[in-house]
């Protein structure tokens, strides 16, 4: 199913990074997974919580803008060939990858998970399910 | 066969009336005034209807004085004519146009019959002689030749005083440096800020430019410090020249040998200093805004023409012997335009670039910095939640879309930095939009 990913726009200077951390940390709000994407003038730090609408919440009082965007966290085999099995059922579908990074806190038993973002969340949902591919529920991620 | 500039210099003929006793100098200025003002009210329905409305007619004016009755002309006046509504002549006898930017995008026009390019000329070659040049000095134009009165002012005004004008225009610092060595580079036209860079780029690359001796600096504001650097860095004397387009272009004023105050060729120019807020004219010696009125001009007349320039006038006779009066050093203006690359910027014009990317005004400041003697712009737009994405190539289409908006409409291409929200500091009441780190 879809998860709500939270995503936050960082100026490339120091210190950028530690405020909203600190501000989650504070409110004791865990981080389940993130990644940092940066270029030459700033960054987007996308993370992915347990409760998305409480943190968004944290950060607004800390005077941050955390956008909310839908992506789609998929099983894929922990194994060589695992993640591109899933890529050719994605290419097969017609659908583009805006970005996708790890889960790490979610593979186990051989399995790992993976986010994705995808232009339209919701045609790619019907689309891999359609394929078979798995694509993982918010109570097995955060279990 | 030797002539009257050869150097060491002397006194320059076209120069003369710098020395008119004072007398003699209100004379001339009163017989213009009343010239110009009755052409205006003649030839401008502008100017007539401002007239009119105050109950004066060209006979109104008696006495020097009698200025003060009149309207004032401002920026906004020529771009609600735009194009050619403030013309006193017709088109026929117009033989040179010339545009700066204006205040929403569309540029402000001024216009030239024969005459008022020979008194272009004129004071061009007062200027000069005021710096010290004369025939047999070689003159590297590195202003900006095209619509900008800059380059082709001071090219003209080159050539009457029989100097071998070099027309380099702006830009290519390689090029620049080269012809200055191998010309034989005596005097050079360009922005303060261009030549500290030239200098700097001369030292790394091992260029003679032994040759020069003087320069004749403006288009954009600069310091007493700034001057003590040049001259320390490159030996040369440098001069502070002013001008702007509405008026003539370069060669409203200029520093004399004495370096203290810009003279202003005052049988052309009609200086006037006046508080910014209530219009009340100001003693000599007070501080307030530069008022110009043009005393010759045929193509386009301006009378009180408010160039939000703040300085004062030094009425007390310059160790030179010019009679003309001076006007101190402008440091800042009573509005809030700037002068970047010689292009002047509301952030007003900033603010409809924006709204015309995304619809609605962010929190934008614009900062002015200095570069390799090259003024750079950066505009820090606060990125809302309105236009955050989380795809980087959306938020870079983004800032691409803004540096393409702002470049349409300043003719400027600036930097656009995107800035984490409510970073930029908020200030009670009027936003302070511009923070100039230029170091002027």
């Amino acid at each position: 199913m879809k998860l709500k990913q939270l995503s936050l726009f960082l100026e490339n200077r120091p210190g950028q990074l530690r405020a909203p951390l600190e501000a989650l940390g504070q409110a004791h709000i865990d981080l389940l997974t993130m990644t940092l994407a940066d270029t030459a003038q700033f960054g987007i730090l996308r993370f992915i919580v347990a409760d998305p609408e409480r943190a968004r919440q944290v950060l607004e009082d800390a005077g941050m803008v955390a956008s909310v965007t839908e992506v789609v966290p998929i099983q894929v085999d922990n194994q060589p060939g695992g993640l591109a099995a899933v890529l050719t059922s994605i290419d097969d579908a017609g659908l583009g990858v805006e970005y996708m990074y790890d889960f790490g806190a979610a593979s186990r038993g051989g399995k790992a998970a993976i986010v994705f973002r995808f232009e339209d969340p919701d045609a790619a949902v019907s689309a891999l399910e359609k394929a078979g591919v798995r694509i993982l529920s918010s109570e097995e991620l955060l279990k | 066969m030797s002539a009257w500039n050869d150097p060491p210099g002397g006194f320059h003929p076209v120069s003369a009336p710098d020395y008119l006793p004072r007398e003699q100098l209100r004379a001339v200025q009163l017989q213009r005034l009343q010239s110009v003002v009755a052409r205006a009210y003649d030839h401008v329905p502008l100017f007539r209807s401002r007239m009119d409305e105050r109950g004066l007619t060209p006979a109104s004016i008696e006495s020097l004085g009698d200025i003060a009755r009149l309207s004032f002309t401002v920026k906004t006046d020529l771009r609600d004519t735009y194009p050619f509504g403030l013309f006193a002549s017709p088109m026929e006898e117009i033989v040179r146009l010339h545009a700066s930017s204006g205040t929403t995008g569309k540029p402000i026009v001024v216009a030239y019959t024969q005459a008022d390019l020979d008194v272009w000329s004129e004071v061009m070659v007062r200027s000069f002689a005021a710096c010290g040049l004369h025939r047999g000095d070689v003159l590297q134009n590195a202003y900006g030749y095209g619509l900008f009165t800059g380059g082709l002012g001071a090219h003209y005004g080159g050539e009457a005083l029989g100097a071998t004008v070099i027309p380099m225009s702006g830009g290519n610092t390689e090029r620049q440096l080269m012809v200055m060595q191998d010309f034989g580079v005596t005097a050079i036209c360009c922005t303060p800020s261009y030549f500290l860079h030239l200098v700097e780029s001369a030292k790394d690359m091992k260029i003679d430019f032994s040759r020069l001796r003087v320069g004749v600096f403006g288009a954009e504001p600069w310091s007493e410090a700034m001057r003590d650097r040049i001259q320390a860095d490159s030996g040369i004397r440098a001069h502070d020249i002013y001008g702007l387009s509405e008026i003539i272009g370069p060669g409203v004023g200029v520093e004399c040998a004495a370096q203290h105050g810009v003279h202003i060729f005052e049988d052309h120019f009609y200086p006037e200093i006046i508080d910014p807020e209530s219009g009340a004219v100001l003693p000599d010696g007070d501080e307030g805004e530069l008022v110009l009125t043009t005393l010759s001009k045929q193509a386009m007349p301006m009378i009180r023409y408010r160039t939000r320039d703040v300085t004062s006038i030094m009425a007390e006779p310059c160790e030179c012997g010019r009679t003309i009066r001076r006007i101190t050093r402008i440091s800042r203006r009573s509005d809030d335009m700037f002068i970047i690359r010689g292009v002047n910027v509301f952030p007003s014009q900033v603010e409809t670039a924006l709204l015309r990317v995304e619809g609605t005004l962010p929190h934008y400041q614009i900062v002015l910095t200095r570069d390799k003697g090259l003024d750079q712009m950066e505009v820090k737009v606060e990125v809302t939640p309105e236009v955050f994405s989380d795809e980087i190539r959306k938020l870079e289409a983004l800032q691409h879309r803004l540096e393409s908006s702002i470049e349409n409409i300043l003719g400027l291409r600036v930097k656009v930095t995107l800035v984490a929200p409510r970073t930029l500091a908020r200030s009670e009441g009027k936003a302070r939009r511009v923070t100039d780190q230029r170091n002027v």
